[in-house]
């Protein structure tokens, strides 16, 4: 006679795989999912027609124009400073490294609210830098340059600390052989170390940019918030909020919201590409 | 191209890694180094690619001093031990690599880049695998990938790093008589870098046997085997017996040993160490011995035994199963071994501090 056993089943090295999915879901529905919809909702039911009025009025394209320019120019900067300063914590060694490589995190750590005001301080025309980039005729606060500097500051962080420990990582005997086959200092980079951390920091670069989309309490101690001028998005969505406008802040929102889906977006299928030896 | 090492020294913070190297390697010569962990070996390799630097010494091919050459300028192959193979770029990048880096004036034209590519696929029988990512290989195929990127450059010497040492027993042996053609069939100057004495025996016209940053020897297979000339060496090629003996006339004594199988030696009488491989061994029933059969376990071929003096001194002997004489645990056995190493004794344990051997030293040969 044959007995049917039961069917084995693997064990799991943690339990309650079970639970801990469903709170990892519950979680994700309740912090993230339930916002999102409700803000496409929001942003929804006005209608197509009135929709497009609201985001396409001067005033809302002026604030969509200077938030993403400054986005641009803020994650430039990073893009560059930030891959600099990783491969500078990384590859030298020099006194006062570990509180260089402390300081990195002050953007995080320091409420935005602060570093607003402290740049403020910095760069008006009386503070210690503005004192002296004034008299060139360069003006930082409440111009667009100060939009971007407060972008750039509080989000610097997210490119370091996305290339530093994949730099960390990077096995030196790739160089080491890119060097023994005649290869320049440049070409080493560029051909055998750069590829191997693009995907991290196009990650670092990203996230980044999505941050400087939404920063808000830096920007508006800075910039002033001259309307079509020097207001950003998240301050206009904010500002019809006040007015009790509720569905032209949703729209304001939502746009924002679409902005950093479609860089989210392209920015996987760029990594995915630049992973694309990893696929088996 | 000949290299000529002469008195290199080099230590990492304080502590020395190399302690004077002098060493010649022939043009279209096949060395390896051979030695335990820490011996410095590696060290050596890298200061040979450029990739070290050596506190003193002197480093010339041909003539040519390459301490005065970056690692870009001496044109060597090297074979990292984990292949470092570059993983974003195709096999056929891969290989290309040197070509395609060095100074513009310097660089094939594509057409024939594309042409030596193909012949070292062919040559190292990859051709299938050309368009493959480093991930999509086995660890075989990535160490000839890796060969290939080497010679692409047609390097004046080729250097590799424990070329199998990540390898099952299988590839390895396969590969180590692959390496041996490609050797013949480029002439290039070779040097490797190994901790296992059979590969290092097989594969090398001569080994340099290396211990604590120095060169304890130099020599072939069989010079090293038989006449090891430090007991470092004799340690590391497996001699794990060590008798105190005697020495009158040349001839060594000691309770229960019958040495006449031994040759006589050219050295002063007086206490002596006695070094014996296990396989070199052979037992006689004897009353009178002092050494006791205290284990015996067969593995099939061959029979490990233990033998114990009064002392509590321990000593193996493996003895092949078909021809030992029939062995009684608890019984009495002479030693006779078949063959040995004798150093002086009060000299102390240190290879650095090996003594003077009987034998003929092969030291900067």
């Amino acid at each position: 006679m044959i007995v049917q056993a039961a069917p084995i089943r693997a064990k799991r090295v943690l339990p309650g795989f079970t639970l801990s999915l469903g709170t990892t879901l519950l979680y994700l529905t309740v912090i993230i999912l339930i916002p999102v919809l409700a803000l496409i909702l929001k942003g929804a039911e006005i209608g197509p027609t009135r929709f497009w009025a609201i985001v396409t009025s001067p005033r809302a394209l002026a604030a969509f124009q200077v938030t993403l320019t400054a986005a641009v120019v803020a994650t430039l900067f990073n893009a560059i400073y930030g891959l600099l300063m990783a491969w500078v914590l990384v590859r030298h060694d020099f006194p006062g490294k570990r509180l260089l490589d402390a300081l990195m995190d002050i953007p995080f750590a320091l409420p935005t609210a602060v570093a607003g005001l402290s740049l403020t301080a910095l760069f008006s025309a009386n503070g210690w830098i503005g004192a002296w980039l004034e008299p060139q005729g360069i003006s930082v606060v409440y111009t667009i340059w100060g939009v971007a500097l407060a972008m750039a500051f509080t989000s610097v962080p997210f490119v370091v600390r996305s290339v530093q420990p994949v730099l960390e990582d990077l096995d030196p005997a790739y160089e080491q052989a890119a060097r023994t086959l005649g290869a320049s200092e440049w070409a080493i980079f560029s051909r055998v170390v750069f590829p191997q951390i693009l995907p991290a920091w196009l990650a670092g670069c990203t996230i980044a940019f999505a941050r400087s989309l939404g920063e808000f309490g830096a920007i508006v101690f800075i910039a002033g918030n001259i309307p079509m001028q020097t207001e950003i998005a998240a301050l206009l969505a904010f500002i019809r909020l006040e007015e009790f406008d509720y569905n032209g802040a949703a729209a304001i929102a939502l746009v924002l919201l679409i902005f950093a889906l479609v860089l989210l977006f392209i920015s996987n299928r760029l990594q995915a590409w630049a992973l694309r030896h990893k696929a088996v | 191209m000949t290299i000529a090492i002469t008195s290199l020294i080099k230590s990492f913070d304080r502590t020395a890694v190399l302690r004077g190297i002098d060493l010649t390697v022939e043009a279209g010569e096949l060395v390896a180094l051979l030695g335990p962990s820490g011996s410095g070996k590696t060290t050596l390799l890298k200061i040979i690619a450029g990739l070290e630097w050596p506190d003193a010494g002197g480093l010339s091919v041909d003539g040519r001093d390459w301490l005065a050459l970056t690692a870009q300028e001496r044109r060597i192959g090297f074979v990292f031990q984990h292949y470092a193979l570059f993983p974003h770029m195709k096999v056929r990048d891969n290989i290309a690599f040197g070509l395609t880096v060095g100074p513009r004036a310097a660089r094939p034209p594509k057409p024939e880049i594309a042409a030596r590519v193909d012949d070292l696929l062919a040559l190292l029988q990859i051709t299938h695998l050309a368009d493959r990512f480093p991930s999509q290989l086995s660890g075989g195929q990535r160490q000839r990938v890796a060969l290939g990127r080497a010679l692409a450059i047609r390097p004046a010497v080729l250097l590799l790093d424990e070329p199998f040492g990540a390898l099952d027993a299988a590839i390895r042996r396969d590969l180590r008589r692959w390496l041996r053609e490609v050797h013949e069939a480029t002439g290039s100057t070779t040097i490797f870098v190994t901790h296992d004495q059979e590969e290092a025996f097989e594969l090398a016209d001569r080994v340099v046997v290396m211990g604590e940053g120095r060169i304890e020897q130099i020599g072939t297979a069989d010079q090293i085997h038989d006449h090891p000339a430090s007991p470092f060496v004799a340690r590391f090629m497996g001699a794990v017996a060590e008798l105190p003996v005697a020495l009158h006339a040349g001839r060594v004594d000691a309770a229960g040993l019958d040495a006449s199988r031994l040759e006589r030696r050219a050295m002063a009488d007086g206490p002596a160490r006695l070094f014996l491989r296990p396989d070199a061994i052979a037992l006689e029933p004897d009353a009178a011995s002092p050494w006791i059969l205290h284990q015996m376990a067969s593995n099939g071929a061959v029979i490990r035994a233990v033998l114990r003096d009064g002392t509590g001194l321990e000593l193996p002997a493996d003895l092949p199963r078909h021809s030992a004489p029939k062995l009684v645990k608890g019984a009495a056995y002479r030693l006779q071994p078949l063959s040995g190493a004798v150093f002086a004794s009060g000299l102390g344990p240190a290879p650095s501090e090996a003594a003077p051997s009987s034998i003929l030293q092969e030291k900067h040969a």
